[in-house]
């Protein structure tokens, strides 16, 4: 499996001219029935968070113009992204997709997973973005939610979408996101589902719900996100609450009070962002709240040690999205790196490394071609059965987003 | 050593003479560098904090906006939600300084005076003391939470010498937190006790034998008070940073029964950009260091040692 996913797109131009063909054909017949149905799945879920979020305030204080573009005098872009998030090499020391964009376009980029959780990330630079100034990244990688918030506070620079021929290769259904209409300050970077995650050898009859969590054997060695929307919306989903549907306070709070419970009693050992991952490999966590393509990250480096799987009861979507911060200098570097990785085979190298769900069209095509395996995996290229078991946490408004992630925060002990 | 000296002499200064000294701008000129430096990252910032912890939010404001008020109220807010967070953080770095001193006093001890002479051999234990800080503290707080994780050898041996019941764990634990505090804050009790005694005249600990006092007895009337003030300073050294520390609790904590009070500025200020509860809690923070220490040393310090 290993050897499997690194094998890249065949180098033979006359095997690549054809691979571009397939995928070019099948755009065109638009025949991928499960693609179709992805995108009435998830359009289910988008429009009642667009309903919501119509009666959202406008930007605030919003900083003033975006920096100045110096793309062509300095070819830099500098990428902030989570961890495990772009295709590496055999040693983790290289990314050959990024690699092959610096070699086709001059253009140098830094790349930093320096994205431990939405929430760290923003608070560490809002009161630059606020002054528009330069955060020290061209493009920043966070989760629909927050990209919702950078946005609507003015955060980020418009793109020049005619610079930018690859991102109509965007899922249709991802276009017109509540928070970006047209996605004219974004664009959709992998989604992926938040479900349960356990150690095969450890657990050995897996995971099926949210309370197979809170059995006793598994005291002390349980994980949950602190990312507020996936722990929550699991643990409300299970409760048989909709985190995408109208829910009320106390909706929210009967399931905060069963996580208040799990923490005090010890059963949860710990609350944490990407880095429960560590803990997984380490063994001091056996089961979790995880997100999916994690897990399947971590079988490559631990022999298929683990299991993920979106709960009965439900999962929840979500998307991270790239967008250019407005203090940033090089919006046209940032814009060729986006349309790059928009591209279906760099989108296909991309997904099969990452195991997250690509955003754009023709991958799935190109993906056949790196292995067709992987061009079934339903994580990557979720079936209409997944996706209809599967809700995106609604947009909340600014006071009930501070309430709520108050709240929680204070649960989880920060 | 300049620095532990330097930091114990602060300690135990006496009254100085009043000497006249000559008025002139020469005077302002050495200060000014200095005094500018404080104005500019330490009273400026430290007004800054005062007056946000007394902020309000925007009325209708998007998160984390907040305006100018005085509103004394944030302060009963963040100490009824907090104050046992707070207790525990006192706890916690008083349980590492004690065990620090306990671990670094020896430590010192057998470098400064037994070792004394020996040039070559107590270079290299000092230098084994400091080694430690050629990697990064952070990176060190990590390679203890794989050391003390449930699968590694520390704990499979525990269980095994049925030290520790078979549902135990170390890492998520006080007890974690409290051993990466004191780990991490040992040679800052170590060095300037070192200092101290490195200067201790090995002439007295022979007229306290010929004085027919038992070893144990010349150490508690000769070597110990004069190592007193290297003990003052390496305990402060030791307990304000373990205080306020959030690594060593994010780390190998993270859990409800382990979280500082470091770890809550951190995410108030952060994550939940409540900027004003953060900084009311720094605010308190920084009173009671100063209260503790302010009697610390008025009562261990100064009246023992004159």
């Amino acid at each position: 499996m290993t050897a499997l996913r690194r094998r890249p797109v065949p180098t033979d131009p006359r095997v690549r001219a054809l691979i571009a063909h397939a995928t070019r054909r099948s755009r065109e017949r638009s025949t991928d029935l499960s693609r179709r149905s992805f995108l009435l799945g998830a359009a289910g879920t988008a429009g009642a968070a667009a309903l919501l979020a119509a009666c959202g305030t406008g930007p605030t204080a919003a900083p003033s113009a975006a920096a100045k573009d110096n793309s062509s005098s300095d070819k830099l872009v500098r990428w902030a992204n989570w961890t495990q998030y772009l295709d590496q090499n055999d040693d983790g020391t290289e990314y050959p997709t990024l690699e092959a964009f610096e070699a086709k376009t001059g253009i140098r980029v830094t790349y930093a997973e320096d994205i431990e959780d939405n929430d760290t990330f923003y608070g560490k630079v809002n009161g630059q973005l606020k002054n528009g100034q330069d955060i020290g990244y061209d493009i920043v990688t966070l989760t629909d939610w927050m990209a919702a918030r950078m946005i609507r506070l003015g955060y980020t620079q418009a793109l020049d979408k005619a610079a930018m021929p690859n991102s109509t290769n965007i899922l249709e259904n991802l276009v017109n996101v509540d928070f970006d209409p047209g996605r004219k300050h974004s664009l959709t970077w992998q989604s992926g589902f938040a479900g349960l995650a356990w150690d095969k050898s450890k657990v050995p009859g897996g995971l099926h719900s949210v309370e197979d969590l809170w059995k006793s054997e598994l005291a002390g060695r349980v994980e949950v996100l602190s990312e507020m929307r996936d722990t929550m919306g699991l643990i409300m989903l299970s409760q048989g609450v909709d985190p995408s549907g109208d829910w009320t306070d106390d909706d929210f709070y009967a399931s905060l009070d069963i996580l208040r419970e799990k923490i005090g009693s010890g059963h949860i050992r710990k609350v944490l962002g990407n880095s429960y991952t560590q803990d997984l490999s380490s063994g001091d966590a056996i089961a979790v709240i995880g997100w999916s393509g994690d897990i399947t990250s971590l079988n490559y480096e631990s022999d298929d040690r683990f299991e993920f799987a979106i709960p009965d009861a439900g999962g929840t979507l979500w998307s991270d999205n790239m967008m250019v911060p407005i203090g940033s200098p090089a919006r046209s570097n940032a814009e060729k790196l986006m349309d790059y990785y928009y591209d279906p085979e760099v989108a296909a190298q991309v997904a099969a490394w990452v195991n997250y769900i690509t955003p754009v069209q023709g991958a799935k095509e190109a993906m056949d071609a790196i292995d067709p395996d992987l061009a079934e995996n339903p994580m990557i290229f979720p079936t209409p059965e997944i996706l209809s078991n599967v809700s995106v946490f609604r947009t909340l408004e600014p006071d009930e987003e501070e309430r709520y992630n108050g709240e929680f925060l204070t649960v989880i002990g920060a | 050593m300049s620095i532990a000296s330097v930091l114990d002499e602060g300690v135990s200064t006496g009254p100085v003479a009043p000497a006249r000294r000559r008025r002139s701008r020469s005077h302002w000129i050495l200060v000014g560098p200095g005094l500018v430096y404080l104005i500019l990252l330490f009273v400026v910032p430290v007004g800054a904090l005062l007056a946000t912890s007394l902020y309000v939010p925007v009325p209708g404001g998007d998160i984390g906006q907040y305006q100018p008020a005085l509103h004394w109220q944030n302060y009963v807010h963040a100490l009824s939600q907090f104050w046992p967070v707070m207790l525990r953080s006192f706890w916690f770095a008083l349980v590492a300084t004690v065990a620090a001193l306990v671990i670094g006093y020896p430590m010192a001890y057998a470098i400064a005076v037994r070792a004394r002479g020996r040039t070559l051999l107590q270079g290299m234990l000092l230098v084994l003391v400091v080694a430690p800080f050629f990697t990064s503290f952070i990176l060190r707080t990590i390679a203890w939470k794989q050391i003390l994780a449930d699968d590694s050898l520390v704990v499979s041996i525990l269980h095994w010498l049925n030290l520790l019941p078979e549902d135990a764990r170390l890492t998520a634990t006080p007890f974690a937190v409290v051993c990466g505090l004191t780990y991490n804050f040992l040679p800052f009790m170590v060095l300037p006790i070192f200092a101290g005694l490195e200067r201790l005249d090995a002439r007295m600990l022979e007229a306290g034998a010929d004085l027919y006092a038992a070893p144990i007895t010349t150490f508690r009337t000769v070597t110990w008070p004069l190592s007193l003030p290297g003990v003052v300073a390496g305990t402060l050294l030791v307990f304000i940073p373990a205080v306020g520390d959030y690594v060593n609790a994010t780390l190998l904590g993270n859990n409800t029964n382990t979280t500082m009070i470091g770890q809550v500025i951190d995410a108030r200020f952060f994550k939940v950009l409540d900027y004003p509860t953060a900084a009311a809690l720094s605010v308190v923070l920084m009173a009671a260091i100063m209260l503790l220490v302010t009697v610390y040393i008025r009562r261990a310090g100064t009246e023992e040692l004159l």
